[in-house]
């Protein structure tokens, strides 16, 4: 109990406020809600058009005032296999799990060396790392593309796996990084004091709490990996192309074949689709789950 | 169980300057004391603990435990488990998995590791949440598993790291009673870091006050309170905290304003001033008739048998502000003034107004 001089009168809230606020809150809430689905429905409607599509005969794809109403048909799907989607969809799963293993095998310790131990020089090595990505990919593809030569590595997946993995190594390491940081110091301590070694450390203690940002950054690799285009394109033929490479294939000198491209396209998103809904169950669950405090 | 030794163990933190975060740090904790570590932020306490414990390098010096150098042994060499201001708990594991960690990586069976766990959950009364996760926990059961893992280890030394400042008011004092009670039952060296005073005053055999890295005073709760080794030590234990005034020294002792306290001529000699510490409670309120100093009173704060009163005393050509420890049922108003005077002039400490060391 404290006595002292009395205080100043409390500050009185008028009523007016009191009954337009509410008011005034929903209907801000409201306008945002709005501006969200719109935004929402931008993005989304390529897609839709481009699932549509799939499911289209060529004729109906053509139209120019386009078809919202049409015979549903699976033809172009049956089309798309029977062209031989199978090498390149193995080869795209190749790059894609190979390269995202081989990154994620060398970020971690390097991202665990920038930031729970941190190297000298550490912030030099972080804007090596980065700088790598300054560089449009065109302006090094020819020097790539005469030392994949020179090795006799063309149309060879072990390539694209390595290209792949270095492509996606500083992206990954600055977000595996940033995870760690969050990873609180003292729970680490703890597990010292406990008689961990440094391995131990890093498989039993640090990898399970950062699980959520090892499964975003292994997402974020397999999309780079299973998207990219200009690699694939420039130093594979036949045996190594992949899946963006296959896509090509659909525009042709005699012209584009819409839905047989929409149809490619859809099955193309698939494994990313899948890829994203299995890492989401990761990603939804907290990261440091009540370790402190 | 183990003794702990401190031999001029200095942690520098670099920088410019390098800044001495602790300073030649000598200490001996003995076997099965409890050892709190008291001072303010930025004292170096924790920094002290955390070389203990093998987190925090050894710039120069040497820390035992045992018989046993381990300046420059890992933590897990140093047979100790600490408690950790946040808990630190592994968020991954549950409450059985978190307190059996340490017994796990040492390959001890899973019977037996079960078998402990279990034991130290009904001493904690965790029985019931041994399968929960730490986000399931509420913050004192936290705490609790924080405390099961480092029993369950039955290390040399016991580390605690602010262990009960996360927790609330009504139970941090039961926390610190089970602690306390608990460590006198294991019997284990235990070496506690708190900023809060009383803590340090309740539950520590011993109690060590640091003060920018510099060990001030290290002894029972009762001598620290009673002979503070200079006016840090004296301001910063006790609550409400001593007055401490310089006041001048005449010929026939210090000058209080109207209140001359006889000093011992041989403390004081060749001063011209002195720095006075009074507990609150030394001081009391007098009749208007009685030898005293006259105190505008400016706070009141009433805690039931007793009542602190904050004031302000016109003192040589300055005010200086007072607090004296009064009776709870009849307490002076604010505004009022009063006259202030002393219990017994013998529970007065003298230090030294420009080292501030003490002076008898």
């Amino acid at each position: 109990m404290t006595t002292a001089a009395p205080a100043s009168p409390a500050d009185t809230t008028t009523p007016r406020t009191a009954v337009r606020g509410p008011l005034r809150h929903l209907l801000r809430t409201a306008s945002w809600t709005a501006g969200a689905w719109l935004a929402g429905l931008v993005f989304f409607f390529p897609v839709l058009w481009m699932v549509l599509t799939a499911f289209k005969q060529e004729s109906d794809a053509y139209t120019t005032t386009p078809h919202i109403v049409f015979s549903p048909t699976l033809s172009q799907f049956k089309a798309v296999f029977d062209s031989g989607i199978g090498p390149y969809l193995a080869n795209s799963a190749l790059a894609t799990v190979l390269s995202t293993i081989l990154v994620l095998a060398l970020g971690i310790p390097a991202a665990y060396a920038l930031s729970i131990r941190s190297v000298r020089k550490w912030r030099d090595a972080l804007f090596f790392f980065i700088s790598t990505k300054m560089l449009p990919v065109v302006a090094a593809i020819i020097p790539i593309y005469l030392a994949v030569r020179d090795l006799g590595a063309l149309d060879n997946v072990g390539t694209l796996i390595v290209l792949y993995t270095a492509m996606n190594l500083p992206i990954a390491v600055w977000m595996l990084r940033s995870f760690f940081l969050e990873v609180p110091r003292e729970v680490l301590e703890a597990a010292r004091v406990d008689g961990v070694t440094l391995r131990q450390e890093i498989t039993r203690i640090m990898l399970p709490i950062v699980a959520p940002g090892i499964a975003a950054t292994a997402l974020i690799c397999v999309i780079f990996s299973w998207n990219e285009f200009f690699f694939a394109l420039n130093l594979t033929s036949v045996r190594a192309a992949t899946m963006p490479v296959f896509l090509v294939g659909f525009m042709t000198s005699e012209g584009l074949y819409w839905a047989k491209l929409a149809a490619a396209a859809t099955l193309a998103c698939l494994p990313v689709l899948l890829a994203g809904w299995i890492a989401q169950k990761q990603l939804v669950r907290g990261l440091s789950m009540g370790a402190v405090k | 169980m183990a003794e702990v030794r401190y031999e001029q163990a200095s942690r520098i933190y670099p920088g410019t300057p390098p800044v001495m975060a602790v300073d030649r740090l000598d200490l001996a904790i003995a076997d099965g004391e409890f050892l709190v570590l008291v001072g303010p932020s930025g004292s170096g306490k924790t920094t002290a603990l955390r070389m203990l414990a093998g987190l925090e390098e050894i710039d120069s010096g040497r820390i035992s435990i045992g018989d046993r150098d381990v300046t420059h042994a890992p933590p897990k060499e140093r047979d100790i488990a600490m408690v950790f201001q946040s808990y630190a708990l592994y968020p991954h594991m549950t409450v059985a998995q978190n307190m059996g960690f340490a017994l796990n990586l040492r390959g001890v069976s899973k019977e037996t590791i079960a078998e402990k766990v279990t034991e130290a959950a009904r001493l904690l009364d965790l029985d019931k949440y041994l399968d929960r996760k730490p986000k399931a926990l509420s913050g004192g059961q936290r705490q609790r598993v924080a405390m099961g893992r480092a029993i369950v280890r039955e290390p040399s030394v016991f580390l605690m790291d602010e262990p009960l400042s996360n927790l609330d008011a009504k139970l941090r004092v039961e926390t610190r009673a089970n602690i306390a009670a608990l460590q006198a039952r294991l019997g284990t060296t235990t070496v506690y870091v708190t900023h809060d005073q009383v803590e340090a005053m309740t539950m520590g055999h011993r109690v060590a006050v640091l003060k920018d890295g510099v060990l001030q005073q290290c002894d029972t709760p009762r001598t620290l309170y009673e002979r503070p080794a200079n006016a840090f030590v004296a301001g910063f234990i006790g609550s409400p905290a001593m007055n401490l005034h310089t006041v001048p020294v005449s010929e026939n002792g210090a000058q209080l304003g109207e209140l001359t306290l006889p000093l011992p001529r041989a403390t004081t000699a060749n001063l011209t001033e002195v720095t006075l510490g009074i507990r609150p409670e030394t001081l009391r309120l007098v009749g208007p008739e009685e030898a005293g100093f006259k105190l505008a009173v400016e706070l009141v704060e009433e805690l039931g048998a007793d009542a602190y009163l904050h004031g302000r005393a016109h003192l040589g050509d300055s005010d200086q502000r007072f607090v004296l420890r009064v009776d709870g049922r009849t307490p002076p108003t604010i505004g009022q003034t009063v006259n202030a005077g002393l219990r017994d002039t013998g529970e007065i400490h003298l230090f030294h107004p420009g080292t501030g060391e003490r002076l008898d």
